[in-house]
C-alpha cells in the first residue's frame, strides 16, 4: 500500500471521527435504525446465528453417519435435522448473506449515495427476516420438520405428521425478505448513482447484484405462491397438488423449481461479485474483460430460469422435455466458465497479493470449478439418472454453495471488515483459517462424489458397511472445516478492539468503497462523490485522489 | 452546513435523495419492479390453472357456471370505474387540487369497498351452496365432475381471495393517501405518493380483468347437457 492511497483521500474530513457507528448509541438507535449500514450490521447477527444453528444440524448429521448403523439419531430424528439443515442454510443463510450483509454495506457506498433508495423497506425486510426466523426457531422448538427442505408433494401436503406449515409460512415470509433487499438494489442501482457513474464504470459488484436482483424479483412470488398453495392444501384439503383429488404433484415440482434453480443463482452471482472485487484488488489490475463479466452476470440470470426441469429428470417428465432442459443445462456454462475464464486472465502476470480475502477467493474460483462441471455431469440426462438422490448430488451442491458462496462470503467479509469496522483482521489467523476452511471443506465433500458414484443414497441415517472409510474421512473433514469456520469468529470479535486500525483504504484499493473513511460516517460522503475513473482504473482513481490532496 | 441545506428543501423530500425529482423516478420505479413480483405471483397460480383447466376442460366449464355472472359483471364495471376515479386523483393531485384529491380518493374507496361487499356476497352464496372445498363441500349437481370441479373452486378461492386480499390492502393504503391529501401534503411539487397508490390500484384492478374471463366466462368452449 501506497502513502498515496493511505492519505490522499478525497471526499472525507479527516479530523472528523463521527461515524456511523458512533452516531447514535442504545438499542433502539440500531433497532430502529434506517441507515443501510447499520441494517447490514443487523443482518450480520442474524445470519451468523442462524449459520451456527444450521452448521449444528450438520455437525449431528456428521456425527450420526461416522457408522454404518443408524445409533445416535433415529431415522425421524435425522429426516428432521437435514430437513433443518437444508431450510435454515438455504432460506436464512445463503440467500441473504452476501446481498444483505456485504451488499446492504457496500452497495450504496459503491454507487456514491448516501443510502438505498427506501431505506424503511430496508429495514423491514430485515425485520420480515426476522419474523421468519422466530416462526422457524419456534417449529424446531414444538417438533421439526421432515419433508427435506424442497417439501415435496404429496409427502408433505397428505402424510408428514411434523410442522409443515410453519416452515413453509416461514420460507414464504424469508421469500418476501429477500424480494424486498432485491426490490431496493434495482431502484438504487438505476437511480441513485454518483455523478460520472456510468453503468460500465460501475464496480462488477454492482453488476452481480443487480442480475441477483432480478432473480429475486422474478423468482421468489413464482416460490410464494406455490407455498401459499401448499399451505391451502395442507390446511384446507384442497388438491391442487393430490393425485387422489385430480392434482398432480409433479407440478408442484415444477414450480418449486422454477424458483429454487435460479436460487441458485440468487447465492452463487454475489459470490461472484465479490470474487470480481477481491482479484482487481489483490492484483491491482482491471479485471479482464469487464463487459463480459458483467453481462455474463445478466446472461446467467436469465438462463437460470430456463433449467429447472433438470431436477426432474426421474420424476416423469416426458423424454423429450427433458432432453431439451438438459441442453438448455449446459448453457449456464458458458457465461460461468466466462467469469472464470476472465478472473485467470486477470491474475495472469499479475502480480498478487496473498492476503486472506484473495487466499479465499483461489479456493472459490477452484471449488467452484468443480461445482459447476460436476453440474454438467448432473445436466447429463443418462448419468444423473444414475447419479440421482444420491451424495453425489449433495457434493455437487455443496462445493456451489459452500465451496462457491460460502468462501466468497468469508472473502467478502475479510476484505470489507476494515470498512466496516475500521479494524484490520489478524493477517497470520485468517490465512491459517482460510486453509483449515479449504482442507476441511475438500475433505468433507470429496469423498462424497465417490460415494454418491458408488451408489450411497442421501437422506438415510445408516448404510451399507463398506462405505464407513470414506464417511469417517467425510466426518473427519467436517471437524476441520467447523474449527475453520469458528476461528474467524473468534478473531473477528476480537479484532474490534485488539487489532489496529484499518485507515480509509488498507488494500491501495480502487472503489468508492475506499474513497471514504472507515468506518464510514453515516452519510457515507460528506460531499457527493464526482466519478472520473473507470472500475479498477488504477492510475486515474489515484489521480482523483491525489487532485484534492492539493486543492 | 447539512442542516441549513435540508431548511430549503421540501418537507418532503428525504435526506438521501438529491432532489423531488429522483425521490419520484426513485418511488414509481420502485413500484414498477414491485408489480412486476405480483405479476409472477399471480402468474405462478394462474399457470397451475392453466395446466388443469388443458387437463379438466370439462369440469372448468362446469365450473365456470357455477359463478354468479351477473354479480361478476357488475364488479368488474365497478373497478373500472374506480380506475377513472384513482386516475383522476393523481390528476388533482398533480393540479393541486386538494378538494378534487379528497373526492375522488373518496369515491375510489367506496367502489373498492362496493366491490369487497359484492365479493363477500357471492362468497357466502358458494359456501351455501357447498361449494368450499374442503370439509364443508356438498356440491353434487354432476357426481361424476365433484373432484375436479372441487379443484376449480380450489383456484376460484384462491385466486380472487388474494385478489380480494390486495383489494383490502389497497383501501388500507387508499385511506392513508386520503389523510395525506386531506391535510393538503400533496400538489405540482409533490404527488409521488398518489401516483404510486394509483399504479398499484390500477394493477388489481388488472388482475380482476383476468381473473372474470378466467373463472366466469369460460363456459363457451363446452356445451353441457
Amino acid at each position: 500500500m501506497t502513502t498515496a492511497t493511505l492519505h490522499d483521500v478525497r471526499f472525507i474530513e479527516p479530523e472528523k471521527t463521527r461515524n456511523y457507528i458512533n452516531h447514535d448509541f442504545g438499542v433502539l438507535s440500531w433497532l430502529l435504525t434506517r441507515d443501510h449500514k447499520r441494517i447490514a450490521i443487523l443482518y450480520l447477527f442474524s445470519v451468523t446465528i442462524m449459520f451456527m444453528l444450521g452448521g449444528f444440524f450438520a455437525t449431528m448429521m456428521r456425527i450420526e453417519l461416522l457408522t454404518p448403523e443408524g445409533d445416535v439419531l433415529t431415522s425421524d430424528t435425522y429426516n428432521k435435522f437435514f430437513t433443518l439443515h437444508g431450510v435454515v442454510m438455504v432460506f436464512f443463510f445463503l440467500i441473504p448473506v452476501i446481498p444483505a450483509v456485504l451488499g446492504n454495506f457496500i452497495l450504496p457506498i459503491m454507487l456514491g449515495a448516501k443510502d438505498l433508495a427506501f431505506p424503511r423497506i430496508n429495514l423491514l425486510s430485515w425485520y420480515v427476516y426476522m419474523a421468519a426466523a422466530v416462526i422457524g426457531l419456534y417449529v424446531i422448538i414444538v417438533g421439526g420438520v421432515d419433508t427435506g427442505w424442497t417439501f415435496y408433494t404429496p409427502f408433505s401436503t397428505q402424510y408428514s405428521n411434523t410442522h409443515v406449515f410453519g416452515t413453509t409460512f416461514a420460507g414464504f415470509l424469508a421469500g418476501f425478505s429477500s424480494i424486498l433487499t432485491g426490490l431496493n438494489f434495482m431502484v438504487t442501482i438505476h437511480r441513485m448513482r454518483a455523478p460520472g457513474l456510468t453503468w460500465y464504470r460501475l464496480p462488477l459488484f454492482v453488476w452481480a447484484m443487480y442480475a441477483t436482483s432480478i432473480v429475486q424479483l422474478l423468482a421468489t412470488p413464482v416460490l410464494a405462491i406455490t407455498l401459499v398453495m401448499l399451505m391451502f392444501e395442507r390446511a384446507f384439503g384442497v388438491g391442487i397438488f393430490d393425485p387422489a383429488l385430480g392434482g398432480d404433484p409433479v407440478l408442484y415440482q415444477h414450480m418449486f423449481w422454477f424458483y429454487s434453480h435460479p436460487a441458485v443463482y440468487i447465492m452463487i452471482l454475489p459470490a461472484m461479485g465479490v470474487a470480481s472485487e477481491v482479484v482487481a484488488a489483490f492484483t491491482r489490475k482491471k479485471i479482464f474483460g469487464y463487459k463480459f463479466v458483467a453481462f455474463s452476470s445478466l446472461a446467467i440470470a436469465f438462463l437460470g430460469f430456463l433449467v429447472w426441469a433438470h431436477h426432474l429428470f426421474v420424476a416423469g417428465i416426458s423424454v423429450y422435455s427433458a432432453l431439451i432442459f438438459a441442453f438448455l443445462s449446459y448453457f449456464v456454462a458458458v457465461p460461468s466458465a466466462i467469469k472464470v475464464f476472465n478472473w485467470t486472465a486477470t491474475l495472469y502476470k499479475a502480480s498478487v497479493s496473498w492476503q486472506t480475502p484473495m487466499l479465499y477467493i483461489m479456493g472459490f474460483i477452484g471449488l467452484f470449478t468443480i461445482g459447476g462441471v460436476t453440474g454438467l455431469f448432473l445436466a447429463a440426462l443418462g448419468l444423473d439418472v444414475h447419479v440421482t438422490d444420491t451424495y453425489f448430488v449433495v457434493a455437487h451442491f455443496h462445493y456451489v454453495m459452500v465451496g462457491g458462496v460460502v468462501m466468497a462470503y468469508l472473502a467478502g467479509i475479510h476484505y470489507w471488515w476494515p470498512k466496516i469496522t475500521g479494524r484490520m483482521y489478524p493477517e497470520w489467523w485468517a490465512r491459517l483459517a482460510a486453509l483449515l476452511v479449504f482442507v476441511g471443506f475438500n475433505l468433507t465433500f470429496l469423498p462424497q462424489f465417490v460415494l454418491g458414484y458408488l451408489g450411497m443414497p442421501r437422506r438415510y441415517h445408516a448404510y451399507a458397511p463398506e462405505f464407513q472409510v470414506l464417511n469417517v474421512m467425510s466426518s473427519a473433514g467436517a471437524s476441520i472445516l467447523a474449527v475453520g469456520y469458528a476461528l474467524p469468529l473468534v478473531y473477528l470479535i476480537w479484532s474490534l478492539k485488539g487489532s489496529r486500525k484499518a485507515g480509509p483504504n488498507p488494500w491501495g484499493a480502487a472503489g468508492l468503497e475506499w474513497a471514504t473513511s472507515s468506518p464510514p460516517p453515516k452519510e457515507n460522503f460528506h460531499e457527493t462523490p464526482v466519478v472520473t475513473w473507470d472500475a479498477y482504473d488504477y492510475p486515474q482513481f489515484l489521480k482523483a485522489m491525489g487532485e484534492t490532496q492539493n486543492v | 452546513m447539512s442542516e441549513q441545506a435540508h431548511a430549503e428543501h421540501h418537507p418532503f423530500l428525504q435526506h438521501h435523495f438529491e432532489d423531488l425529482g429522483q425521490q419520484h423516478e426513485a418511488s414509481t420505479l420502485g413500484m414498477w419492479f414491485f408489480l412486476t413480483t405480483e405479476i409472477l405471483f399471480f402468474g405462478g397460480v394462474l399457470c397451475a390453472y392453466w395446466v388443469y383447466r388443458i387437463i379438466y376442460p370439462e369440469a372448468w366449464a362446469v365450473g365456470a357456471e357455477q359463478q354468479n355472472t351477473l354479480f361478476g359483471g357488475i364488479n368488474t364495471l365497478v373497478l373500472i370505474i374506480s380506475s377513472l376515479t384513482m386516475a383522476l386523483a393523481v390528476r388533482n393531485a398533480q393540479l393541486g387540487r386538494r378538494g378534487g384529491q379528497v373526492l375522488m380518493l373518496i369515491l375510489t374507496g367506496i367502489f373498492g369497498c362496493t366491490f369487497l361487499a359484492i365479493k363477500m356476497i357471492e362468497y357466502h352464496a358458494h359456501y351455501e351452496e357447498g361449494l368450499l372445498p374442503g370439509a364443508a363441500w356438498h356440491w353434487a349437481k354432476e357426481p361424476a365432475l365433484v373432484p375436479q370441479v372441487q379443484l376449480f373452486m380450489s383456484f376460484y378461492w384462491s385466486m380472487t381471495g388474494l385478489h380480494a386480499l390486495h383489494m383490502i390492502i389497497g383501501v388500507g393504503l387508499l385511506l392513508w393517501i386520503l389523510w395525506r391529501a386531506w391535510r393538503g401534503q400533496f400538489g405540482p411539487e409533490y404527488y409521488g405518493p398518489v401516483e404510486v397508490m394509483g399504479l398499484y390500484w390500477h394493477f388489481v384492478d388488472i388482475v380482476w380483468i383476468f381473473l372474470f374471463p378466467f373463472l366466469y366466462l369460460i363456459h363457451g368452449a363446452h356445451h353441457h347437457g
